[in-house]
C-alpha cells in the first residue's frame, strides 16, 4: 500500500494512481485536453510518450476518441476540467461510453467552488447530476489524497466507466496509509446519534469535520459521513446512520437537482424516512473569487453546517 | 487618430494589464498581451461605440472568444471610461465586477461571456447575423485563439457565418503559436490555417498582429468584403511586451507581483524607447 503522506496536491494523488495503472498494465492509455500541465498528466506522457495523446482543446472528440480506443481492447483515462468532462461533452459521454457500453475513466478537476479564480464559467456544479444520468457509471469525489488513491484504481478495478471529481490543488491527509477504504462503503468519522451529516469532497468534508467539534462543544454529537462514493450510494450505512440520528443533512460542493442531496432522499423516503435538510449551491450560478470567499459567499462553512444540523437535531 | 497615437494606446493598455495582473498576482499574461494591438485600434479606432452608454442600440460589437484574455480587454474598457481604471486592481477579487474570464452580466462593455473556448465565436455569429436581421448597419468583431480553433464548435460557426454571407462579421485568430500545454504545434497542429479558412468560404488575411497599420488595412479591406464573414489571422507573440514572459512556452498564465510588474513596465517602456 502506497503512502502518500508526501505528496503536496491533490492531483498528485491522482497520477499517482493512474502512473501506477499504467506501469501495470499496458493497455492503460491516457487522453488529455490542453490540461495536462494542470492535473500533472505530463508525468504519465513521460513515462510512456506512445500510450499519452493530448487531443487540444476538444474535449467532445477526446471522449469520442476515448470510447473507439475502449472499443479496441484498451483502458482509456481521460482529463479535462470538470466543467468540460460533464457538460461540455455530454451528449458523447452518454452515447459513445454509456450506450454503447464502453469503459472509459474520466478525471473532471476543480469540483465545484473549487475552480475559484477560473469563476462561474468554469464551476462544476452540475458533473454529478449529469453523470448519474448515464447508467452504470461508477462516481467517486474522495476528501483525501489516500482516498483518492485507493478509490481511483479500485474504481479502475471495476472495468466499468467512472468519473472522479478531483481537485487539483491544495490537499487534506485524513487516512494514513492502510486505511481500510472501499468503494461504495462510506466512512464514518463521527457515530453521534443526534443528527447525521453526510458530506462529499475535500470541502465539505473537512469543514464537516470542523462542525462536528462545534456541534459537541454545544451538547449535540453528531455523526460524520465522508462519502466518497456518489455511486454506488452505500444505502447500507445510510439506513443505518438515519435510523440511529433520525435526521439526515447533505452538504455537497454543488447543485440540489440531481445531486448528492436529492440521491439520497429518494432513497431514505423510501426506506428510513427522516427529516432532511441540504447544503448544496441550490440555484446560483458560479462566480470568481478565492476559495474561503465562496465557501462563504456559498454558505459552505462549519458555521453554517453546525447551523442546519442544530435546527435539525431539535 | 494617428498611428503613433495608437501606438501608444496600445502601449498604456499593455502596462495596466501588466499592473492588472500582477496586484492580483497571477493571470492570463500570455493571452491577453498578443492581442493588445487588435483591441486598441477596435476600441480606438474602428467601432463605433459609446463608453457612457455601453449597451447602445446599434453599437458596433466586439466578443472575446478566448475569454481568458479578460484583463487585456478591462485595461482597454477602462481606459476607454467604461469604468474607472481603479476596478482593474479588483481582478479575481470576490464579488469582483472583473472575472477572469469576460462576463457580459457583471463588466459594462463586455458584449457576450466567454470562458469556455469556441462558444464566443458561434455567439458572435448569432450578434452579427442579428444586426443584419435587424438591418443595422454595425459589425461584430471576435477574436479567437489559435488553441481554441481545435474545438469542432468553431468549424461549425465557420460553415454557417459562410452560408449566411455575413459580410458584417469580422473575425480574428490570435495566431501566437502556443496553447496552455504548449506549442500547438506539438499538440494539434493549426498549420494551414489560411487555406482552411478559405476553404470554409471566408475572406482570409494574414498580417502581423502587432502592428497597427496592418491592422488598420485588413480591417479596411475586410470592411470592403460584403458577401463573405472576414477572418484576419495574425501572427502574435504571446505575452507580448510581457518581456519576462516572451522567451518561454510557459507563458499562458504566470503568477507574478507588483515589483515584478513594475520592473516589466520598466523595462518594456525602455525597450519602446519611451
Ligand atoms: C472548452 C474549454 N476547454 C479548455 C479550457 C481551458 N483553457 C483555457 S485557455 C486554454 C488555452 C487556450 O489556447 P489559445 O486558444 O491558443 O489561447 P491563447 O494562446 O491566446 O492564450 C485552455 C486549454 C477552456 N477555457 N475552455
Ligand atoms: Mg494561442
Amino acid at each position: 500500500m502506497k503512502d502518500t503522506t508526501k505528496l503536496a496536491n491533490m492531483r498528485d494523488a491522482v497520477m499517482l494512481a493512474i502512473n501506477e495503472l499504467g506501469d501495470q498494465d499496458e493497455r492503460v492509455v491516457m487522453l488529455d485536453a490542453d490540461l495536462a500541465s494542470c492535473l500533472g498528466s505530463t508525468s504519465f506522457q513521460e513515462k510512456h510518450p506512445d500510450r499519452f495523446f493530448n487531443c487540444g482543446i476538444a474535449e467532445a472528440n477526446m471522449i469520442g476518441v476515448a470510447a473507439g480506443l475502449s472499443s479496441m481492447g484498451l483502458k482509456p483515462f481521460t482529463h479535462t476540467f470538470g466543467i468540460f468532462a460533464s457538460r461540455r461533452v455530454f451528449d458523447q459521454l452518454f452515447l459513445s461510453v454509456g450506450y454503447a457500453h464502453q469503459v472509459v475513466h474520466m478525471i473532471g478537476t476543480d469540483p465545484g467552488v473549487t475552480a475559484q479564480y477560473n469563476g462561474g464559467t468554469h464551476m462544476p456544479f452540475e458533473d454529478i447530476a449529469l453523470l448519474r444520468q448515464v447508467p452504470g457509471v461508477t462516481i467517486i469525489e474522495p476528501s483525501d489524497a489516500q482516498s483518492m488513491y485507493e478509490l481511483v484504481k479500485q474504481a479502475y478495478a471495476l472495468d466499468k466507466s467512472s468519473y472522479t471529481r478531483a481537485p487539483r490543488k491544495g490537499i487534506a491527509h485524513r487516512y494514513p496509509a492502510g486505511t481500510k477504504i472501499e468503494l461504495g462503503k462510506g466512512i464514518e468519522l463521527a457515530t453521534g446519534s443526534d443528527v447525521a451529516i453526510i458530506a462529499t469532497g475535500s470541502v465539505m468534508v473537512g469543514e464537516g469535520e470542523k462542525a462536528v467539534e462545534i456541534l459537541k462543544e454545544k451538547g449535540i454529537n453528531a455523526t460524520l459521513v465522508d462519502l466518497h462514493t456518489i455511486r454506488p450510494l452505500d444505502t447500507e450505512l445510510l439506513e443505518k446512520v438515519a435510523k440511529r440520528c433520525g435526521s439526515v443533512l447533505v452538504c455537497e460542493n454543488g447543485r440540489y437537482a440531481g445531486g448528492v442531496g436529492e440521491m439520497i432522499a429518494t432513497h431514505l423516503i423510501q426506506t428510513v424516512p427522516v427529516k432532511m435538510d441540504f447544503l448544496n449551491v441550490g440555484e446560483r450560478f458560479g462566480e470568481v473569487g478565492n476559495l474561503a470567499y465562496l465557501q462563504k459567499a456559498f454558505g459552505f462553512t462549519a458555521e453554517n453546517i453546525v447551523a442546519k444540523a442544530e435546527k435539525l437535531a431539535k | 487618430m494617428e498611428i503613433n497615437e495608437l501606438k501608444r494606446k496600445a502601449l498604456q493598455i499593455r502596462e495596466m494589464t501588466i499592473r492588472e495582473i500582477g496586484h492580483f498576482g497571477s493571470g492570463h499574461i500570455g493571452g491577453s498581451m498578443s492581442i493588445v494591438e487588435m483591441l486598441t485600434y477596435l476600441y480606438y479606432q474602428e467601432m463605433r461605440i459609446d463608453p457612457k452608454d455601453p449597451k447602445k442600440e446599434g453599437r458596433d460589437r466586439f466578443v472575446c472568444s478566448k475569454g481568458h484574455a479578460g484583463p487585456a480587454v478591462y485595461a482597454t474598457l477602462a481606459s476607454k471610461g467604461y469604468f474607472p481604471v481603479e476596478w482593474l486592481k479588483t481582478l479575481n477579487a470576490g464579488g469582483t465586477n472583473l472575472p477572469s474570464h469576460c462576463d457580459m452580466t457583471k463588466t459594462p462593455g463586455v458584449d457576450f461571456t466567454g470562458g469556455s473556448l469556441g462558444q464566443g465565436f458561434s455567439a458572435a455569429i448569432g450578434i452579427a447575423l442579428g444586426q443584419k436581421v435587424k438591418k443595422e448597419d454595425s459589425r461584430t468583431f471576435v477574436v479567437i485563439g489559435d488553441g481554441e480553433s481545435q474545438e469542432g464548435q468553431i468549424w461549425e460557426g465557420a460553415e454557417t457565418a459562410a452560408q449566411w454571407k455575413l459580410g458584417n462579421l469580422i473575425a480574428f485568430t490570435d495566431l501566437n503559436k502556443l496553447q496552455l500545454d504548449g506549442p500547438t504545434a506539438d499538440i494539434v497542429s493549426m498549420e494551414n490555417i489560411d487555406t482552411r479558412w478559405l476553404g470554409f468560404g471566408w475572406h482570409v488575411q494574414r498580417i502581423n498582429g502587432h502592428d497597427l497599420a496592418a491592422i488598420a488595412r485588413a480591417v479596411e479591406a475586410a470592411k470592403e468584403v460584403t458577401d463573405r464573414p472576414s477572418m484576419i489571422i495574425m501572427d502574435t507573440q504571446k505575452a507580448h511586451g510581457f518581456i519576462p514572459g516572451e522567451n518561454t512556452t510557459k507563458n499562458h498564465s504566470m503568477a507574478f507581483d507588483e515589483t515584478v510588474a513594475e520592473e516589466a513596465i520598466k523595462e518594456l517602456l525602455e525597450r519602446e524607447g519611451e
